[in-house]
């Protein structure tokens, strides 16, 4: 028999390192954030995403204009153009022209303060017809809007100050027969109108000082819009970015609100279970099947918008109403997975209490789903608030929001399509930029719900 | 199969149910006053409009009314329009809204599941990049842009051709509703396309497509046999979902396109506070839109045995 000493029975030291891992131990939400910066169309949108609070929240402290005031000397201005406006006296009635006309022609330079016309009588004309068309007369002879009828040729000149805007107009004079009939003889001229203020009316608009020293014939710098403005003048930038903060606002807070309710309803469903689970679950059945849109009017309806008021708040409590069962039903269906799984059972048996199994085991597990969840409700929650606006359901004027902005854009599409453009377009990045953000976080968080791409 | 379409008909009627209680008692939320109009009203009129209208009798009285009512199909007179019934109003425009929600779906549906298996057989290649392209700006532009900018297409077209090809706005012919439809469906096409493209790409990839590939079956029999008949099934089941998002989402289609819909008329009422029309049309729709997704259910039910038996 051997013999054994105290030193045999000394414990060993550790000296094989198999165990040793070869990469550092990712965290899911670092393993996470890793495959989405892999992702150049996730990176992008959350890049745009970023911009968007960005210009929602900053904004308006850069651009400092009044959404609400209005520019009435600039109204429905198209983006980027010049805003060179000369000065000119101020405006006297003019008691008719001087000369004789040979044909329809212009009496004084056309500016936005007046156009003054003069023609010579048509050959059998006993009178005349003054047009003005934003078009070239065709061969269909469609003179435009009438601006002013003579039936004897005593006066043969007019001015025009209807609404005169900067660009071009075309005016036709039409001989009518002693009937007073419109007859086949016509005349049209092209005339380029010129933005024109008097000094008095620019010191009365801000843009130079009472004491400036401005002579007739100067140019002036009228206020910058650099989106243009609207059909009542306000200045389309700060409407849109006043516009992000209730599409936002609605957009993102409200799925946020209902998608909270959603995991709160689905998590106790799903960790009672049993009969409390069914009855819960047949409840947001109900709920599913309500039509959404009608009873989000309806409950817009219901709940009233009263004077003053801008009408986000009662929009929020609808939706919330409406559009939590979604998401309690899918944490629902995660809760019951994850009950069963053996961390789960491990913890149970070492004595955790539910309040411990359900915020640190179940809840931060179906995190993920939630959030993807989240980032797909925003967009939807946006459109729904841009057609509700369109419909005139939605946020109450003077609030500006850009699914009202659309509203209003679309009707003057043709000849202003500027106040269209910017907020269906911010709309449409919106909505695109979350819809792929969520495509990207859904890769990201997780396998399960992975595209297969 | 009957104890199963039995039990998804009782689940509905108690659906339309709750749908008509939540009206009720919305609309009784509305503050303002029906009876309120720019006409004249002495204490004798009103009290006599009330009795009508059954206005004077306490809340529950009036919900068993209203209930009873439903149940016997009649949705009342309504309060803008006089002499008018609701159930007149419904059966006048509901037809247009519904051929229109048909056109749509179908159009919908085709598109989704041609452009989706198309993007599938395709994958990473030009089709599929330039049709999923579309697809996320179908998803991404709001239905009214897409509805201004399609009639503004209608207008440039006509102007080009020099001959009215379609028409810009209105209802009657069936080339009043070729646009309309379109871009009723296009969100849904969108949608769908997506939907049709992944489960398109699992089953590319399953075993039994390699089987019929290795035993020589030709590829467009593959493709019409076993792709298509399997992919198609997801495609399916969100029909009665998005029937019900077509049929909603008419509202902004209809009052582009002038289009005398339901979903016009709705919308009307809403601004007039027709709380009849309101009430009607909502318990209608309701109604509608519960028992189509019953259908496609019992349908889906007939095609895939397993989903009667959970």
């Amino acid at each position: 028999m051997a013999e054994y000493s105290a030193a045999d029975f000394a414990p060993l030291k550790v000296q094989s390192h198999s165990q040793t891992l070869s990469r550092p131990s990712l965290s899911y939400w670092q393993d996470a954030w890793i495959r989405l910066k892999a992702n150049r169309r996730a990176l992008t949108s959350l890049y745009l995403v970023i911009g968007l609070l960005v210009f929602t929240l900053l904004g308006p402290l850069i651009w400092r204009v009044n959404p609400a005031s209005q520019d009435l000397d600039q109204i429905s201005a198209p983006p980027g153009r010049d805003r060179g406006a000369l000065v000119v006296p101020e405006y006297t009635p003019w008691e008719g022209p001087t000369t004789q006309a040979t044909e329809l022609q212009l009496a004084a330079p056309p500016t936005s303060q007046a156009v003054r016309l003069q023609w010579a009588p048509l050959p059998n004309a006993h009178g005349h017809r003054v047009y003005r068309n934003l078009y070239p007369v065709g061969p269909e002879r469609a003179f435009g809007i009438p601006l002013a009828e003579f039936f004897d040729n005593s006066t043969l000149y007019f001015e025009d100050r209807l609404d005169l805007r900067p660009g071009r107009y075309y005016y036709s004079v039409v001989a009518l027969n002693d009937n007073g009939r419109p007859t086949t003889e016509a005349q049209t001229i092209t005339v380029d109108v010129r933005r024109a203020t008097s000094i008095s009316d620019a010191i009365k608009q801000g843009i130079i000082p009472v004491d400036a020293e401005v002579e007739v014939g100067d140019v002036l710098q009228v206020a910058l819009h650099p989106l243009g403005t609207d059909y009542l003048g306000r200045d389309m930038l700060a409407r849109l970015m006043a516009g992000a903060r209730v599409s936002l606002f609605i957009g993102i807070f409200a799925p946020f609100l209902y998608v909270l309710f959603g995991v709160v309803y689905g998590s106790v469903a799903g960790f009672l279970g049993g009969k409390i689970d069914q009855l819960m679950m047949r409840f947001a059945d109900f709920v599913v099947a309500l039509p959404f849109l009608l009873f989000m009017i309806l409950f817009k309806i219901a709940f009233g918008i009263g004077p003053g008021e801008s009408g986000v708040f009662p929009m929020l409590v609808a939706m919330i109403l409406l559009l939590w069962p979604a998401s309690a039903r899918l944490v629902r269906g995660q809760i019951l997975q994850i009950r069963e799984q053996g961390y789960v059972e491990a913890s149970k048996l070492l004595g955790a209490k539910s309040t411990y199994l359900i915020f640190r085991h179940m809840l931060p597990n179906t995190l993920g789903v939630v959030l993807v969840t989240l980032t797909f409700e925003i967009p939807r929650a946006i459109f729904t608030e841009a057609f509700l606006s369109f419909i005139g359901m939605g946020v109450a004027p003077p609030t500006p929001s850009w699914g009202s902005m659309s509203n209003e854009g679309i009707k003057t599409m043709l000849n202003t399509p500027h106040e269209l453009i910017f907020p269906a377009l911010m709309i449409s990045i919106t909505v695109l930029a979350f819809n792929l953000l969520g495509d990207g976080l859904r890769d990201a968080l997780d396998a399960r719900m992975r595209n297969t791409e | 199969m009957w104890w199963f379409i039995g039990k998804r008909l009782i689940q509905g009627l108690i659906t339309v149910w709750f749908i008509a209680t939540a009206t009720f008692f919305a609309m009784h939320n509305v503050p303002g006053d029906p009876l309120l109009n720019d006409r004249a009203t002495t204490p004798i009129i009103r009290a006599n409009l009330e009795a009508k209208y059954g206005l004077d009798k306490p809340l529950l009285t009036q919900y068993f009314i209203y209930l009873n009512n439903i149940a016997h199909g009649d949705f009342g007179i309504s309060f803008a329009q006089e002499n008018r019934e609701v159930n007149d109003i419904i059966r006048e425009h509901f037809p247009v809204s519904a051929i229109l929600g048909v056109l749509a779906v179908l159009i919908a549906a085709v598109g989704g599941i041609l452009w989706g298996s198309l993007t599938a057989l395709y994958r990473n290649r030009m089709p599929d990049y330039i049709i999923m392209f579309l697809v996320i700006l179908g998803i991404s532009v709001p239905s009214f842009v897409i509805a201004a900018l399609s009639q503004l297409g209608i207008v440039t077209i006509n102007q080009l051709l020099g001959i009215n090809f379609l028409p810009v706005a209105g209802w009657g012919t069936i080339y009043h509703m070729l646009v309309p439809a379109l871009v009723l469906g296009l969100s849904t096409m969108a949608y769908l396309t997506r939907l049709m493209r992944s489960s398109m790409l699992e089953i590319v990839y399953s075993d039994f497509v390699r089987t019929a590939k290795s035993k020589g079956v030709p590829p467009a029999r593959i493709f019409a046999r076993h792709q298509l008949r399997n992919a198609v099934l997801p495609v399916i089941t969100v029909l009665g979902p998005s029937i019900a998002a077509i049929t909603t989402g008419g509202f902004v289609v209809e009052i582009v396109f002038a289009i005398p819909g339901l979903g016009r008329f709705f919308v009307e009422a809403v601004q007039q506070l027709d709380y009849t029309v309101i009430m009607g049309t909502t318990v209608f729709y309701g109604a509608f839109l519960v028992f189509m997704v019953i259908l496609v259910d019992v349908i889906y039910g007939f095609i895939d045995p397993r989903v009667r038996l959970s």
